[in-house]
């Protein structure tokens, strides 16, 4: 599944991105017929466009991933180093809308009806309302602007507690209603109550018998979850001005810088849909009663 | 007497003992009798019956109010409002140029000049005017309408492709199941966003050449685009959803009886399964509505949204960043009708869901 759905997105770029209007070569005036005609057929750009897709993943997969039209800079490297910010990033986003999000989903559960509970569900319901790039502005203006507590975007001191709180607000407040809602699910199964009858500790059931059977929601929301943090933090970095791969797509989307815009998408779709593999066997290995077929 | 011929009964017979009833047990009961057994309760359907558990829901219900605000100052203010989302603001046939940048119920040095010369009260800026001049209250209320038909035709668009995909797939099962439901789960694994915003780009300029022109050019290429990869992408979670019901569905005994008088499949469909999915149809597609909303301003945040000067909450959130210090004002508004009406939109489908969705409970 996922190699081919890898196929369907690079096949989708590529093809789409050959729709657009104009060669590569149209801009400069100055040459002639015949040096565009050499030119195009130095590129392989006379070949039929099945051919030229398959040129352009061998390229792609040798690690060539074309020149950006507007740096005119090979962008595979540029893409690295702004990867490596955008990963940080991210990683920190998933893994503490992940944890804080079980903790959270979990005091719900357990406290149903009380007011942690009570607290938690607005906060939950106003968490999945607001987009984040709607969280970041308002973040943003309301700590840097107008209360001075946290400085803005530098490159030598960067600080990421905005822009993760930012990202982490949504995918957080979704697991705390995931985990919420298996838990108290699970509590009610009867091998909890047959936990309880032999007289096994309130920390052991929480912890060992509810929590690990209340986890495997969670397991598969982690793959939207990652597409969520790698859209949401296309507009995060632009608006934080971070210098990472989202800032770069949004800049290479106003620019119409095309082949950039193609090898981030590639990329990206790539991240996405590894993170669905990862899910599906994770999903596996937590929860053996799930065979694949 | 018949009573001597019966048989004696015997010992837990459940044979009747006549013994123990007389002729007046057998008159025929008299009219007034006869009333006491009518059902004085209208007979609930599926419908009321839902809607009167969502009535008594205070939080979809104070969702359903605010959204109904929302709609009716969306339809209604432009009809009232005397200023125009795209043009910047005259005063007695004079472009004022002094009206940029105003705050809220503020008026500008003409207007004032204008008003007390004619002694005329000019309709006020509820939210000022933005940096060329346009009441910013106008053109908020443009960028709700965007927001809200982007939601409605992107749900519908949903419902009607998901509903007749995910039909043809779980009725028809087998080999045609098979091979559509691949379709869906290649669709299903794209990174959809990603898709979006490729094909955003691209379609803008494939569509601006086309649309020139004609009615369609007003709404801008964006907006068609996005229009295009609702209707290629996000049908899918409902195509899956409404096979799964239907799958469920069509092993019931009513469907075997409406097949073996040899009712036509479309019409066993329509008839007898469908409205028997309706309620998570409605479910889905009243929380496609708030998704939908939210991808739109994504998308125009990051400048791929309605073309100009229409606008839309997220290109409004967008054009006030440069000037968020000095006017957060101008941020702060859109953002709070977006999350509103997101907000609004999901309480009202989780509350549909409670009211509808009686398996859950």
């Amino acid at each position: 599944m996922a190699v081919v759905a890898f196929i369907a997105v690079s096949a989708i770029t590529f093809f789409v991105m050959n729709l657009i209007p104009g060669g590569p070569f149209t801009s400069e005036k100055a040459m002639t017929k015949e040096v565009i005609a050499t030119l195009t057929k130095r590129y392989g750009l006379d070949k039929p466009i099945g051919v030229q897709y398959l040129n352009y993943m061998g390229n792609f997969l040798r690690g060539d991933w074309g020149v950006s039209l507007k740096t005119q800079r090979e962008i595979w490297p540029d893409l690295q180093s702004r990867f490596g910010v955008s990963a940080r990033l991210g990683l920190s986003a998933l893994a503490i809308a992940t944890v804080f999000g079980v903790i959270f989903g979990s005091i719900s559960a357990l406290t149903r009806n009380k007011w942690p509970d009570r607290l938690l569900v607005v906060l939950t319901t106003l968490g999945t309302a607001i987009p984040s790039f709607v969280l970041a502005t308002l973040l943003m203006l309301l700590f840097c602007m107008q209360l001075n507590l946290l400085p803005i975007w530098d490159v030598h001191h960067p600080n990421y507690i905005l822009p993760i709180i930012s990202l982490a607000v949504y995918p957080m407040a979704y697991i705390t209603r995931l985990t919420k809602t298996s838990m108290l699910d699970a509590l009610n199964q009867d091998y909890i109550t047959t936990a309880k009858a032999k007289g096994v500790p309130e920390s052991k059931i929480i912890f060992v018998h509810a929590l690990r059977n209340a986890l495997i929601p969670v397991v598969t929301y982690l793959g939207p979850e990652v597409a969520y943090i790698i859209t949401g933090s296309m507009v995060v970095e632009s608006i934080f001005t971070i210098p990472g791969m989202g800032t770069m797509f949004v800049q290479s989307i106003n620019d119409r810088d095309y082949p950039y815009i193609m090898a981030v998408t590639i990329f990206l779709a790539m991240l996405m849909i590894i993170a669905n593999l990862i899910t599906d066997i994770v999903y596996k290995i937590i929860d053996p009663r799930i065979t694949f077929d | 007497m018949a009573e001597e011929k019966l048989k004696k009964r015997a010992f837990l017979s459940s044979q009747i003992d006549l013994s123990k009833f007389n002729a007046k047990d057998f008159e025929k009961a008299t009219d007034e009798e006869k009333r006491q057994q009518d059902v004085m309760g209208e007979s609930t359907t599926f419908f009321k019956d839902g809607m009167r558990r969502l009535r008594k829901n205070p939080l979809a219900m104070a969702s359903i109010v605010v959204l109904i605000i929302i709609i009716a100052i969306a339809i209604v203010a432009p009809h009232i409002c005397p200023y125009s989302y795209s043009s910047i603001i005259t005063v007695d046939g004079r472009r004022d140029k002094g009206a940029t940048d105003l705050e809220p119920m503020q008026w500008s040095e003409l207007e004032a000049q204008y008003m007390e010369k004619t002694g005329k009260k000019l309709f006020p800026h509820i939210f000022g005017t933005d940096s060329m001049g346009r009441d910013y209250f106008i053109r908020v209320v443009y960028g709700t309408r965007v927001s809200l038909l982007v939601g409605i035709v992107a749900a519908v668009m949903v419902l009607i492709i998901g509903l007749i995909y995910g039909s043809i797939a779980g009725y028809f099962g087998g080999t045609v199941d098979l091979i559509m439901m691949r379709i869906v789960d290649v669709i299903y694994s794209l990174p959809d966003m990603l898709i979006i915003i490729l094909l955003s780009v691209v379609l803008q300029e494939r569509l601006t050449p086309l649309i020139k022109g004609t009615s369609l050019a007003k709404l801008g290429a964006n907006m068609i685009s996005m229009f295009i990869v609702f209707a290629l992408l996000y049908w899918v979670g409902m195509a899956r959803l409404v096979r799964g019901q239907i799958l469920q569905i069509k092993n019931n005994e009513y469907v075997l009886a409406a097949k073996s008088i040899g009712t036509p499949n479309g019409r066993i469909l329509r008839k007898h399964i469908i409205p028997n999915c309706l309620s998570i149809i409605i479910i889905t597609t009243a929380l496609q509505i708030p998704s939908a909303i939210f991808t739109e301003s994504y998308l125009s945040f990051i400048g791929l949204g309605v073309s100009l000067p229409l606008t839309s909450l997220g290109s409004l959130a967008n054009d006030a960043r440069a000037a968020m210090q000095t006017y957060p004002l101008r941020l702060v508004i859109p953002a709070v009708v977006i999350s509103l009406i997101v907000l609004a939109f999901n309480l009202l489908g989780d509350g549909l869901r409670d009211a509808f969705d009686t398996k859950l409970n």
